[in-house]
């Protein structure tokens, strides 16, 4: 693996205007990514994760910061200028029905994107469908077949092909695998962890669900109402989880026991997310935080290292 | 606990039209719900786990057809009611809680009057009651200023406060049973959390037995008494909680408990369940999970195996249990 930066994201922002009021949906998040890393991103619905996304492959425009791809400040790249990047930055999505269209053939809607960028011949472009299906597990003869015909699996199996087709650097994983069965969803994160050897990529991997994340990643950032509270090298935070916020997220998932005596108290957390059209003064979780005091209803904390590479935003973390 | 039967299905079999096919979604499906008790149905999508408890209570798609079976409720057989009957029992004894409230509450009827109306229609109090059990109600289910949010509409409300309003209705006329199918799914772990203990304090309260069918063996685990593992629709492993945490004797259960990622699992390597679960257009003649399974032998892949009792309310329906308890796999 190469140390060579790929991905660095400076205090991005991204803020909507729906009917005259402002939408926090990601603030001033930072990030660098090596090439062949995974940066996860968790955190719950509402949180901004995917928009960061969105706004790292610029399918959303930044209201503020800098995304830096390769070197390049792409932050205000146009359309035309971004195309050539297009190829190396992909998406898997959470329900890849949705990206395909149902009259497409499996094999046409794999093959569609190297068409879309003029690459090989037909002959070359059918030989490669051929290839992906077969690296992602899927028989040959699903080329033949039509989306309803898969199931989820096959077809986020496809979804990943598709991603691959064009031969990317960069893949953003936004909940791969939320709408898997259990069983299917390992083989899933088996795949993607394969494929991401075997082609030296880099993962943004976007989901709720801490334990894959922790499974799959380098670094994680947890957020909150758009902004970072936490962010760590995986076994860090998960072994030193520091935000009350991250702690609060750990506790919620429920572990299967080893005894009925280990079973788990169930203690939920006071209240909802609050609505980022109006987001609470000082921290943004204080109004959750069961360790809150004055200074974190006055006072916004910005985000300080606590260890190597360790960053939270909280008055009281040590 | 009591251990009468509130709730006793028997040899359930259901299929589905599809196309020329035939899908034999519950095949023979027996078990029993003691009153009081938590019972959690276990299974992945397909495994028939919803159209079990929905076709005993009446709720199957027009696709769908029962063909054998009981389902007794306090000893009166469910699939022998009319719709009328099984209406009066629905929501007034049996509360059902779905996955997806937005779908099953009305998006232009006040939250409140929803409320009111599941009491009215089955004529549980008066019009006066009703309106003062609905605030109660709200109150309980931990939704703020009831008596103001009464007058909104569903999308006024986050997910897991819409999922506290369809509990609240369930839970209305005071059921004995409440069956929750997959009530925190869609939720974020946190609200799942609020949600489960909000239904472990109502469970608690009113004595009532509830079914709650999942595909989260944390969600089991940690919730339930009794936990039942479905595979293309029949049961394959029936134990207490104690027991299937313990010594699950399934190798599909097994299967399912190493897929689990949980944290701390980062060094570990991944054991999936190879292939992927059947749609069954035939009936069963031989054990469904062979195909997956590392321990088939020729004798799975021929014969059916019977659900057999290995310990105390310990059932598991595989040739080779024994050794899957010794550890084999």
């Amino acid at each position: 693996m190469s140390s060579e930066v790929l991905l660095e994201v400076h205090e991005v922002s991204k803020r909507f205007r729906v009917q005259g009021r402002d939408l926090h949906a990601v603030e001033k998040v930072s990030f660098q990514l090596q090439r062949g890393q995974t940066f996860g991103l968790v955190g719950e619905s509402g949180s901004g994760k995917s928009t960061l996304g969105r706004l790292v492959l610029k399918l959303l425009e930044a209201t503020e910061g800098r995304i830096v791809y390769q070197g390049k400040d792409i932050t205000r790249f146009t359309q035309k200028q971004m195309r050539p990047l297009r190829q190396e930055m992909q998406i898997i999505f959470q329900d890849p029905m949705a990206s395909m269209s149902p009259r497409m053939t499996i094999g046409m809607a794999i093959e569609d994107a190297m068409i879309i960028h003029r690459i090989g011949t037909k002959e070359e472009r059918q030989k490669r469908v051929d290839e992906l299906l077969e690296r992602v597990g899927l028989p040959r003869e699903v080329k033949w077949a039509y989306p309803h015909e898969l199931s989820g699996g096959q077809l986020q199996r496809v979804g990943i092909a598709r991603a691959l087709s064009l031969r990317p650097k960069l893949v953003i994983c936004d909940e791969p695998i939320s709408a898997l069965d259990v069983s299917i969803q390992v083989q899933v994160i088996q795949l993607l962890r394969e494929l991401q050897q075997d082609y030296d990529l880099t993962y943004i991997f976007i989901s709720h669900n801490l334990a894959v994340v922790e499974y799959l990643s380098d670094v994680v950032a947890v957020l909150y109402l758009g902004e970072v509270v936490e962010q760590a090298p995986a076994e860090e935070l998960f072994s030193r989880p520091t935000h009350p916020y991250t702690q609060v997220l750990i506790q919620s998932i429920l572990k299967m026991p080893r005894s009925l005596e280990e079973r788990q108290v169930l203690t939920p957390i006071q209240g909802e997310i609050p609505s980022p059209f109006d987001p609470p003064k000082g921290c943004p979780f204080h109004p959750r935080c069961p360790m809150a005091v004055d200074r974190c209803r006055t006072t916004k904390p910005e985000r300080r290292l606590i260890g190597p590479n360790h960053a939270v935003a909280c008055h009281l973390a040590t | 606990m009591v251990s009468q039967p509130l709730l006793s299905i028997e040899d359930l079999r259901v299929e589905f039209d599809r196309g020329e096919d035939t899908v034999y979604a519950v095949n023979g499906v027996s078990f029993s719900i003691a009153e009081g008790e938590t019972l959690g149905i276990v299974g992945e999508s397909g495994s028939g786990k919803s159209v079990t408890l929905m076709s005993a209570i009446g709720l199957i798609r027009e696709n769908g057809r029962i063909r054998s079976g009981r389902a007794l409720f306090q000893g009166t057989d469910l699939l022998k009611l009319s719709e009328r009957q099984l209406e009066d029992i629905r929501g007034r004894e049996i509360g059902v809680v779905f996955q997806d409230p937005m779908t099953s509450l009305n998006p232009v009827m006040r939250i409140g009057d929803q409320i009111m109306e599941a009491m009215l229609a089955h004529h549980f109090c008066s019009h006066r009651e009703a309106f003062e059990r609905t605030l109660q109600l709200l109150h309980e289910m931990g939704i703020p200023e009831p008596r103001a949010r009464f007058r909104n509409y569903p999308h006024e409300f986050s997910g897991g406060m819409r999922q506290r309003i369809m509990m609240a209705i369930a839970l209305a006329c005071e059921p004995q049973l409440l069956i929750a199918d997959e009530p925190t799914t869609a939720l974020d772990v946190t609200v799942q959390m609020q949600i489960l203990a909000l239904l472990e304090e109502q469970r608690r309260k009113r004595n009532m037995a509830v079914a709650i069918i999942t595909h989260d063996f944390g969600v089991a685990t940690n919730f339930c008494d009794r936990i039942i593992v479905l595979y293309a629709g029949q049961i394959m492993e029936v134990a207490d909680t104690g027991a299937f945490i313990r010594e699950s004797a399934h190798p599909y259960t097994v299967g399912l408990k190493h897929s689990i990622i949980e944290i701390g699992h980062r060094a570990k390597p991944l054991k999936p369940i190879p292939g992927m679960a059947p749609t069954v257009t035939e009936m069963p003649r031989s054990c469904s999970f062979a195909p997956r399974c590392p321990l088939a032998t020729e004798r799975c892949r021929n014969e059916l195996p019977q659900l057999r009792e290995i310990g105390p309310g310990h059932w598991v329906a595989c040739h080779r249990a024994e050794e899957v308890l010794a550890d084999v796999i």
